[in-house]
């Protein structure tokens, strides 16, 4: 197979790329297999569970329904870019103390939504925080954990501005 | 255990594996890449039984990057738990939609898909039987025309061949007849279960590398490290060290990823590629289609008491969908029938559990093991009972509940240390405010109701289950706990971290559960299922940092120049007992002592401790009599919800559960299952159910046709209440507790709509249509 390569420039987790990539390669393939960022999970391929979510110009995404391509010029944040300078951040503390983990599977996944959420909006409501959330499936947590952490990341990170 | 103050286990220590799994570090089978990796795809079968007349693969092998192309012809092993029934690739007939029947490795994941794609099949298809209750007509098409010629655990399992049953398990005790004669009220019914899928975020994932000398090394996303290798080496033949497995962080697992899976297809694909390493990931698809699910139920339950509401008999017959193959399933269908009067005093007592073949995708173990499916019958049946009686249904269940002197269905006697089911009712209905009326919804058109629902669960595990931990002392003193059971979520690493730590009289932070599994190195531990790693691991640790202290007190001695029990140990150091002043680091003790004259004495500590089942007997195949059951974990749940009359749709108010954990080794954990698993439950009661068409293919293999719960979906309030009766031989008296929350979730639903709605409702998933239908009917009749 012979596929047309396309030369693509863009920002991840900071650090510019300059790559080709065939057409049909998507942003999840790109950064786990030719970043090996393989922090973003595949979960099912469809867009469906939220494992693979990404931040793309500051907003979540499922990198699996993201052509690389299209991620030409942009910025690209994934779980691996939340911690700065070896310290964790507070929602990535959050996660940790309220138990918002257990597999770890989904977590980056959710860590990306949850920090979507939190730069368009520093503090959400309940029902906010649920919505920016219900993409992401969890099969181990029952949830509660997850919007704990959230909840108590936005408070935090409020207080620390 | 001495008397002293606890200052680890049962407080609330946060996992040390959130560090890599928050910041994308921790990798999984999935993330794992080696070096001329080639990757594989599967054929599934689109027909739910056919014969495979003919398979042509030479334009699949044309694929450019195509290494390895294999049907199920070229391939003779069999596989199977206790009944060795499945091949590796379907040969010569295909069994259920899903089943692989063909495999490609290739350069890529792309090249080989193309490839499967083109393999060119003829199918002679023939009609499928899809419904248990057909499965055991005779005359019905069989599954396994071969069932007499496969090996199976004998004195264990007993299947009928010439027929679909790949087991029949019996309970007898007392005389059933009699006592339903004697009962004043028989309630009777029939409730079912559909098949569902556990959905590991992780999909089941393995790369295997073939190696020179019939050996071969295997990376797995697995609950079993050492089971994967004992089963691939009876399978394939070859000595266990021939076998390497290593089991890195694990997606999830709730039993889908006991056993064997995808490992065997990967060995012979990388066999047949010269060796190269293959790796072979579900698609979520396949996860669904192909990957064993939860086997469905239609169970058929007597119950009968006098009308002071003493249980007198109950009669069921357990009919369970197993699919086309055995795996678990005959296990599920063994162990939920010792379960399956509920924790009752049940003096008159017969159950026959039935596992048959089927059509369909296979059966496996799922949290709760069968006993989520059968106490959906039983625990409904009890409020059918209590209706018919008129007596409060938390009433009835008081009444009857097992208590210290009672035996159980297979004649074990209760004892003190056998833990609580009354406390938990009595808590989980104080908490829901039973007998009190719930607040009035807003809304006209809704309606509030509440349930009550009672739990019990041992794990299901051979008679001689083990379990080993090694302790291995680091140069500066630190500790690393080595086993085999896999944490894959539920958090056992820091419970054992937090019981190694307070044996070992170290502070926590130096000492570490390591976390890839390698049966070359970590030392045996059966398998990760039936809730009973911490249980076992808890109690080898215990043993192994005994070993250890022995060890460094020997050491210490030596350098004090007195005897080891003038040493003790506190805060990582070892000290003489009567002068706290002289005490040495056991950075200065875990290599050995050197004096200062340069003579050392002692040597590295590496202490090994044990656990074995003890007291456990077979069940006898005529009368099921027999003792299964290390532990009993009892339970209770009490559900408040609000239901709306005009759609049917359910709104989960309020969930308390309780449960009898011995003793909370970590507080925060043990809530973590309590909540997961309680939502868990809900998905298996509201939305979880496979579909399939008249032709027995699977209509909803995707998260867009088969609904988990998400974030919107959860109770707003879940209650988890933990009663403490010490287990006596548990770790610091616990008991297992991570299956348990899911099971009887669905019953207490059940209730609670015919609290709500005036309504019984038998069947799962309780869907709203389904609830719209029985208030509809319910209108019509009056």
């Amino acid at each position: 197979m012979s596929a047309k390569l396309h030369e693509i420039t863009l920002t991840v987790n900071g650090r510019e790329e300059r790559v080709a990539v065939p057409a049909g390669m998507t942003l999840l393939e790109f950064l786990r297999e030719r970043l090996v960022l393989t922090g973003t999970k595949e979960g099912c391929g469809a867009g469906e569970c939220g494992a693979c979510t990404v931040l793309l110009d500051g907003r979540p995404v499922t990198s699996c329904l993201v052509l690389a391509v299209e991620a030409d010029g942009r910025d690209v944040r994934t779980v691996e870019g939340e911690a700065r300078d070896g310290q964790l951040s507070l929602l990535q503390r959050a996660f940790i103390e309220e138990n918002a983990v257990q597999c770890g599977f989904c977590t980056p996944g959710m860590i990306m939504a949850a920090r979507g959420l939190l730069l368009r909006n520093p503090d959400p409501s309940e029902e906010e925080i649920v919505e920016a959330m219900a993409g992401n499936l969890c099969r181990c947590t029952g949830y509660e954990a997850i919007l704990t952490a959230v909840r108590r990341a936005a408070r935090e990170e409020r207080e620390a501005r | 255990m001495s008397e002293r103050e606890l200052r680890y286990v049962g407080t609330s220590v946060s996992r040390e594996d959130g560090l890599d799994k928050v910041t994308g570090a921790a990798k999984y089978t999935h993330d794992l890449a080696l070096p001329g990796m080639l990757h594989a795809a599967i054929l599934p079968s689109p027909h739910a039984s056919a014969r495979i007349v003919r398979i042509d693969t030479s334009k699949a092998q044309a694929i450019p990057g195509v290494r390895a192309v294999l049907t199920g012809s070229e391939l003779t092993v069999r596989l199977g738990l206790y009944l060795r029934d499945k091949p590796i690739l379907a040969n010569g007939a295909v069994r259920y939609q899903g089943e692989p029947v063909a495999a490609v490795a290739a350069e890529t994941l792309d090249a080989a898909r193309r490839a499967c794609s083109v393999i060119d099949i003829t199918y002679e298809p023939l009609p499928p039987v899809l419904d248990a209750r057909d499965a055991v007509e005779p005359g019905a098409p069989l599954v396994h025309p071969d069932l007499g010629s496969y090996e199976w655990m004998k004195g264990v399992f007993s299947p009928k061949p010439g027929t679909n049953v790949a087991h029949h398990q019996v309970i007898r005790a007392g005389d059933v007849e009699r006592g339903l004669k004697e009962s004043d009220a028989v309630v009777e019914a029939t409730f079912t279960t559909a098949p569902v899928q556990h959905v590991p975020l992780e999909t089941h994932a393995v790369i295997a590398q073939a190696l020179p000398g019939d050996r071969a090394e295997v990376w797995t996303s697995s609950q079993s490290p050492h089971t994967v290798r004992h089963l691939l080496a009876h399978a394939f033949g070859l000595p266990h060290q021939a076998i390497r497995v290593h089991v890195p962080y694990v997606g999830g697992g709730f039993g889908g990823k006991a056993g064997l899976h995808l490992e065997p297809l990967a060995i012979v694909l990388s066999k047949a590629a010269d060796g190269r390493p293959v790796k072979l990931v579900a698609t979520r698809e396949e996860e669904f289609n192909t990957i064993p699910s939860r086997q469905g139920i239609r169970s058929t339950i007597a119950i009968g008491a006098t009308k002071d509401g003493k249980i007198r008999a109950l009669r069921a017959t357990y009919l369970w969908d197993a699919g086309a193959y055995a795996d678990y399933g005959v296990n599920v269908g063994r162990a939920a029938a010792y379960s399956g009067a509920g924790p009752y005093a049940v003096p008159h007592c017969s159950i026959d559990s039935y596992v048959v073949y089927t059509n369909k995708v296979f059966g496996t173990a799922y949290r709760g093991f069968g006993h989520l499916e059968v106490l959906w019958g039983v625990e409904r049946a009890i409020d059918l009972l209590a209706q018919k009686l008129g007596i409060d249904p938390v009433e009835l269940r008081r009444r009857n509940l097992l208590h210290e002197g009672d035996r159980t269905i297979t004649g074990e006697t209760i004892t003190a240390g056998h833990g609580r089911p009354d406390l938990c009712l009595e808590a989980v209905a104080k908490e829901i405010g039973w007998g009190q009326p719930g607040e009035r919804p807003k809304d006209s058109s809704k309606v509030r109701g509440k349930g009550i629902s009672v739990l019990h669960k041992a794990p299901a595990m051979p008679t001689s289950t083990s379990c080993a931990v090694v302790i291995k002392f680091d140069e500066d003193g630190a500790a690393d706990v080595l086993v085999s059971g896999v944490d894959y979520g539920q958090g056992t690493y820091t419970t054992l971290r937090q019981i190694a730590a307070e044996e070992l009289r170290l502070p926590i932070e130096r000492v570490h559960v390591v976390n890839d599994c390698d049966t070359s190195f970590t030392p045996y531990d059966w398998q990760t299922v039936a809730s009973r790693f911490a249980f076992m691991g808890g109690n080898a640790v215990i043993q192994a940092a005994a070993d250890c202290l022995r060890q460094l007190k020997a050491t210490a001695a030596q350098a004090f120049e007195t005897r080891p029990e003038e040493v003790e140990c506190e805060d990582g150091h070892a000290f003489l007992a009567k002068d706290k002043s002289r005490r040495i680091p056991y950075s200065k003790l875990a290599l050995g002592y050197t004096f200062p004259n340069g003579n050392s004495v002692g040597g590295p500590v590496i202490g090994h401790g044990r656990y074995i089942a003890t007291g456990l007997t077979h069940l006898d195949l005529e009368t099921g009599q027999g003792h299964p059951a290390q532990f009993w974990t009892y339970g209770a749940h009490a559900i408040e919800l609000e239901v709306d009359t005009e759609t049917g749709e359910v709104e989960v108010l309020k969930v308390a559960t309780a449960l009898d954990a011995g003793k909370v080794l970590n507080p925060k954990l043990c809530q973590g299952q309590v909540v997961g698993g309680v939502v868990q439950g809900l998905g298996s009661a509201l939305w979880e159910g496979f579909q399939f068409s008249p032709d027995g293919r699977l209509l909803n293999p995707s998260f867009t046709d088969y609904k988990i719960p998400t974030a919107k979906d959860t109770p707003h309030e879940i209650v988890p209440i933990f009663i403490e009766t010490p287990q006596p031989d548990g770790p610091y008296g616990a008991r297992g507790v991570a299956e348990h929350p899911m099971i009887s979730v669905p019953s207490a639903v059940g209730n609670a709509l015919h609290d709500a709605l005036g309504v019984d409702l038998f069947d799962l998933p309780l869907t709203a249509e389904r609830i719209q239908r029985a208030i509809e009917a319910k209108k019509a009749r009056t």
